[in-house]
């Protein structure tokens, strides 16, 4: 690699090149990570998606053709888990655009008082480790002693055994992950600053009222925001399984509806050693990830709008 | 923040400066739509941060507070009194006079139990007719410190905490010193590739940890690097995408006049990284490191694949969360626990938040 001799000096080389060999040199530690760490790993589990790897191998390794891929097709287990996840999604996502957005609205309103002050507070619990947000969002959705279902019950309401019942345990891993809304909502206060305030204005002049300037104002402007938001949003939410992990050591309680598809990827590498067959999950999540995420690249160009670009 | 920037001489960035006050915010009259909406808010924060009062509540709560039915939320005892050798429960007991007074019990019974007055024990025992099963005991708070004392040696937390700042603090070096150079590299030299380059480690962000695990699993074992902190940590010196990304938009900010002055000095590409570029740049690498702080705060799967038979190296969050496994019917030493493991990110981020905030700002709309 071109990083390795020292450029400095050498009087065969032309400026250009030179400053091209500081390039290279600068990025080398992460070409090399690069390399090392994720495109022979991403390599790798491709080629073991072919071969009947096994945690403790006991058999010969040998080449199976596709029957990894034919396991995949007839193997309920796996679709099942994409269902969970993709239901999951169907709830934490947009509750994950919405509630920042919304939020950010009303810390961006003129009429708050001491908004700094509470943007600072809506924003401290990110920092707080997921574990421990577990522990006291899970204590706080306890269907006796919790504090929700008490509010709940001020109206009338009862509450749910949030994380115990499959219908009520989305909600309940959603409310688990709401301390880390902390980062979407800057991101969004951010954007919602960065529309020109005559835009407003000129809004109001044509009649516009609060509904009319969010839906043809506020919105298009934040369009790049909620795509990046919906972009990553939809990356992180595919990959799910830390809390569930946590929460029910991968067993998927109550009756499967916590069996992420993260999860079995997991037990299928660590609990059933199979690694080849982990492996085919993995790539079946990657083509997942790569597919939904193109579509919504793709789908850009019909609503997201980039201020300056079309002159 | 402009001070701030123009103090160590930042190019202010206008489209990101989300800290800048509406000049005319100050000035709006406190009228009933401002309090409305205050109001509204603060109740709303309230509920978000809830949790951190129950988790508190509960932390400071004896076994027996928690399992009593009717005991009130904050920390407390039922009442007790202290006569001839014997601790005796405290309960208020409702006169025939229509007066309800704190008597303690000596002599329960199903239809009528003897009393002893606190006030006045010399009185001698008093009977009371009824079933004291019916009556309710007063409370006095009593918070219980030792519980986190109790936490402080059961799970061995200062091997915990040390184990997880240590980590902090390495991991955080080896990322500075990797995205500061990959950064540096993309964004002050031109080479054939660079913007290819610079896609492909966007791209990595869209790559799902589990299509690397098992190889990068398996090389780390067959290092010998499992039970150690090495697979934690060596990472950290080869640069992440989101680092590379914030500390590259920023260097791009920054003007290259000074960069070219210090050239025409003798200074060579190292020098002009050192002497001009991370001077102007330290707000973006605080906000990095206190992302890495955040980030080994909760390290919890890679400890769990490399440190599962090494549990005097592992890091906190898997230590709260095998506490949890545990302990799990003692919710007073968990929500102790997991006070204790949130005060130090709780502390930095009210010291940086400005910086840390910034650097979300960077990375999320400046795409």
């Amino acid at each position: 690699m071109a990083g390795t001799d020292p450029p400095k000096g050498d009087s065969r080389l032309s400026l250009g090149q030179r400053e091209a060999v500081w390039g290279y040199l600068f990025i080398t530690p992460w070409i090399f990570g690069f390399l090392t760490l994720t495109l022979v790993p991403v390599v790798a589990t491709f080629v073991f998606t072919f071969l009947n790897l096994r945690l403790n191998q006991q058999q010969p390794v040998r080449f199976v053709g596709l029957d990894n891929y034919a396991d995949l097709l007839g193997d309920a287990r796996a679709w099942d888990a994409l269902s969970v996840t993709l239901r999951f999604a169907a709830i934490a996502l947009p509750v994950g655009l919405i509630l920042p957005f919304a939020l950010a609205l009303l810390l961006n309103s003129r009429s708050l008082r001491g908004s700094q002050f509470l943007r600072t507070l809506f924003f401290m619990p990110y920092i707080i480790p997921f574990v421990a947000a577990l522990f006291a969002w899970g204590s706080m959705l306890n269907p006796e002693a919790g504090w929700l279902n008490g509010l709940l019950s001020w109206f009338g309401l009862d509450g749910p055994d949030w994380l115990n019942d499959p219908s009520w345990v989305y909600p309940g891993l959603v409310v688990i992950g709401l301390w880390g809304i902390g980062s979407a909502v800057i991101i969004n206060l951010a954007g919602l600053q960065n529309v020109p305030t005559e835009l407003y204005d000129a809004a109001r002049v044509d009649g516009a009222g609060f509904w009319g300037q969010l839906r043809h104002v506020t919105l298009p402007m934040m369009s790049p925001v909620i795509f990046y938001s919906f972009t990553l949003g939809l990356v992180g939410v595919l990959q799910y399984f830390l809390v569930p992990l946590v929460l029910n050591s991968g067993t998927g309680r109550p009756a499967g509806a916590t069996y992420f598809f993260n999860i079995y990827v997991y037990n299928t590498f660590f609990s059933f050693g199979n690694m080849s067959y982990g492996a085919t999950l993995a790539w079946l999540l990657f083509v997942v990830i790569l597919a939904t995420t193109l579509i919504l690249f793709w789908s850009a160009r019909y609503w997201v709008y980039y201020a300056g670009e079309n002159k | 923040m402009a001070r701030e920037a123009e103090l160590i001489g930042a190019p202010e960035l206008p489209a990101l400066d989300i800290e800048a006050e509406r000049p005319e915010r100050r000035r709006r009259p406190l009228d009933g739509r401002s309090l409305m909406l205050t109001t509204f808010t603060i109740l709303l924060l309230a509920l978000f941060l809830s949790p951190l009062l129950r988790t508190l509540t509960l932390s400071l709560k004896s076994a027996d507070q928690i399992t009593t039915i009717g005991a009130p939320i904050w920390p407390a005892d039922p009442g007790s009194f202290e006569w001839e050798g014997d601790t005796l429960d405290v309960y208020l007991v409702p006169l025939p006079d229509g007066t309800t007074r704190e008597l303690a019990l000596v002599d329960p019974g199903r239809q009528e139990s003897g009393f002893i007055d606190p006030a006045d024990p010399g009185a001698g025992i008093l009977t009371w007719q009824g079933s004291w099963r019916s009556l309710e005991q007063p409370w006095e708070f009593a918070p219980k410190w030792g519980n986190f004392a109790e936490v402080w040696t059961r799970i061995n937390f200062p091997r915990l905490m040390f184990n997880t700042i240590a980590l902090a603090v390495i991991g955080g070096l080896g990322t500075i010193i990797s995205c500061t150079l990959v950064a540096y590299g993309f964004a002050r030299f031109r080479f054939p590739g660079r913007n290819l380059l610079f896609l492909l480690v966007l791209s990595t962000i869209f790559l799902p940890a589990a299509v690397t695990l098992i190889p990068t699993y398996t090389i780390f074992v067959n290092l010998g690097w499992v039970g150690t902190w090495l697979p934690l940590l060596v990472p950290a010196f080869f640069a992440n995408a989101y680092d590379v990304f914030l500390l590259r938009q920023y260097f791009m900010t920054l003007p290259r006049e000074l960069d070219d002055a210090a050239k025409i000095d003798g200074a060579g590409p190292f020098r002009i990284l050192l002497s001009i570029i991370v001077p102007q740049a330290w707000p973006v690498i605080i906000a990095v490191a206190i992302f890495h702080l955040v980030y080994s705060w909760n390290l919890y799967f890679e400890p769990l694949l490399y440190l599962s038979t090494s549990p005097e190296l592992q890091p906190i969050s898997l230590g709260l969360s095998k506490f949890n496994d545990i302990y799990g019917s003692e919710p007073q030493y968990i929500q102790a626990a997991t006070l204790m493991t949130i005060v130090i990110p709780i502390v930095v981020f009210f010291f940086a938040q400005k910086a840390f905030m910034r650097g979300i700002v960077i990375t999320g709309v400046d795409k």
